[in-house]
C-alpha cells in the first residue's frame, strides 16, 4: 500500500498526503523515500501541475524517522549512506522549480522538520498540538537530512542552535516569530488554504516573506560573530555534557562546515558524522532506550484496566501535589489531608504548574480553569467515597500507611484500587491487615513528579491483575514510563540506589572529598553526584531509609554506613534546612562550596585523594550488581525494565544504556574481574551476583541480540 | 400566573451545595461570577457519583452580569467538567434568579425533555461592572469612525470633565428610582414595623446561623473553595455574627433615612459573593442511577405586584399561589425558608400572611393565608446572616429547605423570596422517604 496519496486537482495543485497505512503515525522510512521520490517526480513531470501541497492524513504531520532503519545500520558507512539517501531526496524537493507548500498540523519531528525546510512555503495551524522539533540530539544523533544546513539561514544561528542542541519544541506561534513557518491558519480547511498559497506562489502573487534579522543577529552573522556564537555554544555544550555525548559537537561541526565551505560540504559532513554517531555506543544506547520506552507504553496483557474517573490523593505534600498535577488532565482529583495549610500549599503547587503551562502555550487560560475545577481539597474521607483509584502519599511510616489504608477501605467501594506511593516500604507489609489486599499495590513516583518520567509500579504477591492493569494504564496516561516490579525491600530503584549512596558515605569515611565523589560520578555520566543528591532528597530521608533498609542484605556484606544517622542526629537535613554536605547561599549560580564541617563526623578533617575511576566504579558496580540481583530474584521481569528504571528513575548515565546494557558493553567477564578485585580489597559487598557470574562464565549477554 | 401542581413527571432534588458566602471585598475579591459558579457546579459534580455526561442542561441565575461572560452558565458548564454538548443558559430575575433557574430546570424534567439538570446561581458584588458615563461612551463609540489624530482630538474636544465620572450600577428599581433600602424603609413605615422588631429578627437570624454552622449543618451544604492567588481554602461563610447582641444591633445608625429611619446595616442583608448549584432529576432517573432523592417539587408560585408599594412582598403573594397549587395549607409546611432581604421585609410579609384584610383586598381570599411558626422559619439562619449573593440565594434556599426536611422529618417544605421589580416566587416541596 502506498503511504502517499497523490491527488491532482483541477486548479493545477497536486496534494501529496502522507497517510501511513500500517500505523497511526507517518514515519520517514526507507520505504517511504521511494514512494515520495516517485510522487515528486510525477509532480515535476506533469505539465498540468503548477504547484504542490504536502499534507498529512494523520493527527500528526510527520513523527520523524524510522528508528529501526537507524539501528539496522551497523557500520559508519551504512549510516552515511542512509543520510546520503535522505539528502538526495531533500535536494530534489528543495531544487524543485514548482513551489511546494507544507500544510503543517500536529507534530513535525526530526526528518519531518528537515523535509518542510525544503519546501517553498510552510503553513502551520495555530493549534496547540502543532509543534516542530529536532529531537535527534536526544537520541545521540544529528539532523542528517540537511537540517544543520537549512535551519540556520532560515531562523538565524542563535535560534537554530537551541533547537538542534537541545531538541527544543517550538509551537506554531513561536515558529512564526522565528521565521520557521511563513504563516498560520486554522486547522479546518488547512489543505484548501495551502492549495491557495501554492497556486498563488506559482502565479507569483504570493512571495514567501523573509524574516528581518535584528541588529544583534546581523552582527552575529558576520564571520567573527558566527565564530563567537559557535565558540560559546561549544563551551556550553562541554559544560553540560562533560564531553560524554558526541552528538552536540557533531552538530556544531556540521553547522561550522556549512558556514565555512557551503551547504554541499555541510551535507557531506552530516553524512560522515551521522554514520559515526550511529555506529557509536551512545546513540545505540539512546535509541534502544527510546524503543524500550515506546514498548512500555503498550498494555502488559489483555487484562482490561478499570476506568479511573475519580482519583483520590491522600497527603497533599509535595509528592501528593505532583501526583495531582499530572492527573488533572485525565480525571477528577480529590486531595485529602489533615490540614488546610497543607492543602492550600498543594493548591498553590498545582496552580503554579498549570500557570506555567499557560505561559508556555501548552494550555489555554480556559483549559487551566477547567483543570483547576477538577481539583477538590478535602479534610475528610467522605470526599473520596467515589474514587476509583487512591494514591496514598503520606509520610513513610508503616503504621501510618496501614492506618490510612484501613480508613480508605472503610470509605471507598470494593472495586477501588489502593496504591501506596512508597519508595521502600514493602507493599505486603502495608497491606498486611488490608480487607482487600488484591486491590493494593505500589505506585512509586519520583520527585518532582511532573518532571520525572518514571513510575515504578510494585506488584505484591496478592495484587490482582486488574488492579495492576488499572494502575499501569493510569500511569501511562499521566505520561509516565511504567515499569512493573515485584514487591520486596526497596523494590527495584530504591534497592539499587541504596548500596550506591551507601558507598558514597563509605568513601567519605575513608577520607574522600565530597566534591571528588560527586565529580567522579558526574564524569561517569550521572546528572547529579550522590552526595549532592542526598542533600536534595534530605539527609533525614537518607538516614530513615538506611535504618529501615540497611541491614536487609547484611549477609552479603552490604551493611549500612553510620554516617547518615550520625549527621542527622547532629541536625543535618540537607538543602531543606540549609545544613548539608554543601553550603547553600543565596546565589544559585556557580558550584556550591562544600561544608567542611561535615568531615568532623566523617573521620576527621584530613582528606586524601582517591582515584576518580575507583570512586565511580565502586558506586556504579554496586548499583549494577544490585540490579542483577533484582533480575535474579525476579524483582525485575527483564533487563529492559532495569535499564529504563535505572536511567529514568535514578539518572544512570543514559548513554551507557542502563545497568544491564552497561554490563553487556563492558563485558560480563571484565565486570566480574574488576568486581572481584574490589571484593578482595574492600569486602564481599562487591561479590558479583550469580547471574552475572554465569554470564561471565558462558560469555553471554543480558540482551541476547540486537 | 395560575395555581396548580407541577404538571408532568415527578421532579426530585438529589443534592444541593454552595460556595461559602463571603462579604464582598474579602477572600473572593479577585474571583469573577464565572469562577464562583465553576466552584459550585464542579463541587456538586465531585460530591455526587454521577457521570457529568448524564447532565442534560445547566441553568444559572445571575443579576449583575459580567460583560465578559454574559452567558455565565455556559462558561461555568464548560469549565466545570460538564461536556460541551450540555446546553446552558443564564437568566436574570433579580433576587429570585436561581429560584426561576430551578423552576425552569424542573419544567425540563417534568415535561420529559431532560432527565438530569443542574440549576443554580452565581454572583459577585466585589467586581460589579463600572461603566463610563453615557456621554463618554457615546464619544468612544463615535471615535471608531473618526480618521486621523487631529480628527480624534476634535472629536473629544467637547468632552466635559464630569463625563469622566464612572457610572456605578445601583441596586435600585428602574421604574421607581428607589433603592431596595429606600423602598424597605417605605414599607416599614407603612406597616408600622418597628426598629425593635427588625433588630430582634436580625439578631435571631445571626444566632440561628451561628448555631447551624457550629453544628456542622451549613458545612454540609458548602463546598470548600481553594482561591488561586491567595491559596487559602475557604470553608465558611464570613458574615455570620454569632456574637451579636441587642445592644450592638441597637447602636447602629439608620442607613437609608438618617433622621427617621429604622433600617440599618445590621438588619439589612449585605453585599455578598457566592454561588450555588442544585442537582435535579426525574424520579425514574434517580432510581435508575441509584441516587437518593431528598424531596420532590409539588408546585410553585410566580407573581408580580406594584413595584412602589409592594416591592418586597413577593412571599405574601407567591406563597398562597403555590400552596393553592399544591392543595396544601401553610400550617402543613414543616419547613419554611424565606429569603431575608431586610428584617423589615420579613416582618412585613409575616404580618400580611396573617392578615385577613390583606387576604381579602389583595389576594381575593376570605381568610388570611396563615401564620408561619417562627420555629419552622429559617432555622439555620437566612440571607441577613449568611449573606445574599443575589443570583445565588435561591439555590441556598432550596438546598437548605430540602436538607432541613430530611433532618427534621418534615413532610412538606416551602421556599419563598421577593425580588426587585416586585416579583415573587414560592416553591412547595414534598419529602421523599429514604
Amino acid at each position: 500500500m502506498n503511504p502517499i496519496r497523490l491527488e491532482k486537482r483541477l486548479d493545477g495543485v497536486a496534494v501529496l498526503t502522507f497517510d501511513n497505512p500500517a500505523g497511526p503515525q507517518n514515519i520517514l522510512s526507507r520505504s517511504l523515500f521511494g514512494h515520495f521520490r516517485s510522487a515528486i517526480e510525477d509532480v515535476l513531470a506533469d505539465p498540468h501541475v503548477k504547484a504542490a501541497v504536502l499534507a498529512s492524513g494523520k493527527k500528526d504531520f510527520l513523527a520523524g524517522a524510522d528508528l529501526k532503519d537507524f539501528l539496522a545500520c551497523g557500520t559508519p558507512e551504512e549510516g552515511a549512506a542512509l543520510s546520503a539517501e535522505g539528502h538526495d531526496l531533500m535536494d530534489l524537493l528543495a531544487k524543485s522549480p514548482k513551489p511546494f507548500v507544507a500544510a503543517i498540523h500536529g507534530q513535525v519531528l526530526g526528518g519531518g522538520v528537515e523535509l518542510v525546510l525544503c519546501c517553498t512555503y510552510r503553513l502551520a495551524t495555530d493549534d496547540p498540538t502543532t509543534v516542530l522539533a529536532l529531537p535527534e540530539v536526544t537520541l545521540g544523533l544529528l539532523p542528517a537530512a540537511g537540517g544543520t544546513q537549512r535551519l540556520p539561514p532560515l531562523v538565524g544561528l542563535p535560534a537554530a542552535l537551541p533547537m538542534m542542541l537541545t531538541g527544543q519544541r517550538v509551537r506554531s506561534r513561536k515558529a512564526l516569530r522565528m521565521g520557521l513557518v511563513n504563516a498560520l491558519t486554522t486547522p479546518g480547511g488547512l489543505v484548501e488554504t495551502a492549495a491557495q498559497a501554492a497556486r498563488r506562489l506559482a502565479e507569483g502573487s504570493l512571495r514567501p516573506r523573509r524574516r528581518k534579522p535584528s541588529l544583534v543577529e546581523r552582527l552575529l552573522s558576520t564571520p567573527p560573530g558566527r565564530a563567537f556564537v559557535l565558540r560559546k555554544a561549544r563551551e556550553s555544550v562541554r559544560a553540560k555534557t562533560r564531553g560524554l555525548y558526541p552528538a552536540p559537537f557533531a552538530i556544531l561541526d556540521c553547522v561550522e562546515e556549512g558556514l565555512k565551505r557551503g551547504p554541499e560540504a555541510g551535507f557531506r559532513k552530516e553524512e560522515v558524522l551521522f554514520g559515526e554517531l550511529l555506529a557509536g555506543e551512545a546513540a545505540r544506547s539512546l535509541l534502544t532506550l527510546f524503543l524500550h520506552m515506546t514498548e512500555l507504553k503498550k498494555p502488559l496483557d489483555d487484562t482490561a484496566p478499570r476506568p479511573v474517573k475519580r482519583l483520590a490523593v491522600l497527603g497533599g505534600g509535595f509528592m501528593g501535589a505532583g501526583v495531582a498535577s499530572v492527573s488533572l488532565k485525565r480525571s477528577a482529583v480529590v486531595v485529602k489531608d489533615v490540614s488546610d495549610e497543607v492543602l492550600s500549599r498543594c493548591g498553590r503547587t498545582v496552580w503554579e504548574g498549570l500557570s506555567k503551562q499557560v505561559k508556555s502555550g501548552a494550555i489555554t487560560r480556559f483549559e487551566r480553569d477547567r483543570l483547576w475545577a477538577r481539583l477538590t481539597p478535602s479534610l475528610d474521607y467522605e470526599a473520596i467515597r467515589h474514587a476509583d483509584l487512591v494514591v496514598e502519599a503520606v509520610f513513610e511510616d508503616l503504621a501510618l500507611k496501614r492506618k490510612v489504608l484501613a480508613e480508605t477501605e472503610a470509605a471507598v467501594s470494593e472495586s477501588c484500587v489502593f496504591a501506596s506511593n512508597t519508595s521502600a516500604l514493602p507493599i505486603s507489609a502495608v497491606a498486611a491487615q488490608a480487607l482487600r489486599p488484591e486491590r493494593v499495590l505500589g505506585m512509586h513516583y519520583f520527585s518532582p513528579v511532573p518532571r520525572m518520567p518514571l513510575l515504578e509500579i510494585v506488584r505484591a504477591e496478592k495484587t490482582s491483575r486488574e488492579a495492576l492493569a488499572t494502575a499501569r494504564a493510569f500511569g501511562v496516561s499521566q505520561g509516565k514510563t511504567c515499569i512493573v516490579v515485584k514487591d520486596g525491600p526497596g523494590f527495584y530503584t530504591t534497592r539499587i540506589l541504596s548500596p550506591f549512596l551507601n558507598e558514597a558515605m563509605v568513601l567519605l569515611e575513608e577520607g574522600a572529598r565530597v566534591e571528588a565523589v560527586d565529580r567522579a560520578l558526574k564524569d561517569f555520566g550521572y546528572p547529579v553526584g550522590p552526595v549532592a543528591l542526598l542533600d536534595e532528597v534530605g539527609i533525614d530521608v537518607g538516614a530513615h531509609v538506611a535504618k529501615d533498609f540497611g541491614d536487609t542484605f547484611r549477609d552479603r556484606g552490604l551493611s549500612s554506613s553510620e554516617a547518615l544517622p550520625k549527621l542527622f542526629a547532629a541536625g543535618y537535613e540537607g538543602r531543606k534546612n540549609g545544613k548539608g554536605f554543601y553550603i547553600y547561599g543565596r546565589s544559585r549560580r556557580g558550584p556550591k562550596p562544600v561544608n567542611e564541617a561535615v568531615y568532623a563526623l566523617l573521620g576527621g578533617a584530613p582528606r586524601r585523594d582517591i582515584p576518580a575511576l575507583e570512586i565511580a566504579e565502586r558506586l556504579a558496580f554496586l548499583m549494577v550488581n544490585e540490579a542483577v540481583w533484582c533480575l535474579q530474584e525476579e524483582v525485575l521481569s527483564s533487563p529492559r525494565d532495569g535499564d529504563v528504571g535505572g536511567i529514568l528513575g535514578l539518572g544512570f548515565p543514559p548513554f551507557r544504556g542502563g545497568p544491564f546494557r552497561y554490563l553487556d558493553t563492558l563485558g560480563a567477564g571484565e565486570a566480574v574481574r574488576r568486581m572481584e578485585a574490589y571484593a578482595e580489597r574492600l569486602g564481599p559487598r562487591f561479590r558479583p551476583a550469580r547471574l552475572l557470574e554465569e554470564a561471565a562464565r558462558k560469555g553471554t549477554k543480558f540482551y541476547a541480540s540486537e | 400566573m395560575k395555581s396548580g401542581r407541577l404538571p408532568g413527571r415527578r421532579v426530585v432534588v438529589v443534592d444541593g451545595c454552595r460556595t461559602p458566602f463571603l462579604r464582598s471585598g474579602t477572600d473572593f475579591l479577585d474571583l469573577s461570577a464565572y469562577d464562583l459558579g465553576r466552584a459550585a457546579v464542579a463541587g456538586l459534580l465531585h460530591r455526587n457519583p454521577i457521570d457529568p455526561k448524564q447532565v442534560d442542561a445547566l441553568v444559572m441565575g445571575t443579576v449583575i452580569s459580567d460583560p465578559d461572560t454574559s452567558n455565565v452558565a455556559r462558561e461555568v458548564g464548560l469549565a466545570s467538567g460538564l461536556p460541551s454538548s450540555c446546553p446552558a443558559y443564564t437568566l436574570t430575575v433579580a433576587c429570585v434568579s436561581a429560584n426561576l433557574a430551578f423552576v425552569n430546570a424542573a419544567h425540563f424534567i417534568a415535561s420529559g425533555m431532560a432527565d438530569v439538570v443542574i440549576a443554580g446561581g452565581t454572583e459577585t458584588l466585589s467586581d460589579a461592572p463600572i461603566r463610563l458615563s453615557r456621554p463618554m461612551r457615546k464619544r468612544l463609540m463615535g471615535a471608531q469612525r473618526v480618521k486621523g489624530p487631529l480628527g480624534l482630538l476634535r472629536h473629544f474636544a467637547g468632552a466635559k470633565l464630569r463625563d469622566l465620572k464612572p457610572a456605578v450600577p445601583a441596586i435600585a428599581d428602574f421604574s421607581t428610582g428607589l433603592s431596595m433600602g429606600q423602598n424597605g424603609e417605605r414599607l416599614a413605615k407603612r406597616l408600622g414595623v418597628t426598629r425593635a422588631d427588625q433588630d430582634a429578627y436580625a439578631l435571631s437570624s445571626h444566632l440561628r446561623a451561628a448555631k447551624a454552622r457550629q453544628e456542622g449543618r451549613l458545612g454540609r451544604q458548602i463546598v470548600p473553595v481553594l482561591v488561586p492567588g491567595r491559596f487559602r481554602i475557604v470553608r465558611e461563610d464570613n458574615g455570620i455574627r454569632g456574637d451579636s447582641t441587642p445592644e450592638k444591633m441597637g447602636s447602629l445608625k439608620p442607613a437609608f433615612d438618617r433622621s427617621f429611619g429604622s433600617l440599618t446595616a445590621a438588619n439589612s442583608s449585605y453585599l455578598t459573593d457566592g454561588a450555588s448549584a442544585v442537582l435535579l432529576m426525574s424520579e425514574e432517573k434517580a432510581r435508575e442511577l441509584k441516587v437518593r432523592p431528598l424531596a420532590s417539587l409539588v408546585s410553585y408560585g410566580f407573581t408580580a405586584m406594584d413595584p412602589l408599594d409592594e416591592l418586597l412582598l413577593g412571599p405574601a403573594f407567591a406563597i398562597p399561589q403555590a400552596l393553592d397549587g399544591a392543595g396544601l395549607t401553610l400550617d402543613q409546611m414543616g419547613v419554611v425558608e424565606i429569603h431575608e432581604a431586610f428584617a423589615a421585609q420579613m416582618v412585613a410579609n409575616l404580618k400580611l400572611l396573617e392578615s385577613d384584610s390583606f387576604a381579602r383586598e389583595r389576594l381575593g381570599r376570605d381568610r388570611a393565608v396563615g401564620r408561619v411558626d417562627p420555629e419552622r422559619l429559617n432555622a439555620w439562619g437566612g440571607s441577613l446572616s449568611i449573606g445574599h449573593p443575589f443570583g445565588a440565594t435561591g439555590g441556598r434556599l432550596v438546598t437548605t429547605c430540602v436538607q432541613r426536611m430530611q433532618e427534621e422529618g418534615a413532610r412538606y417544605g416551602l421556599v419563598a423570596a421577593c425580588a426587585a421589580g416586585a416579583v415573587g416566587n414560592a416553591l412547595v416541596f414534598e419529602r421523599v422517604e429514604p
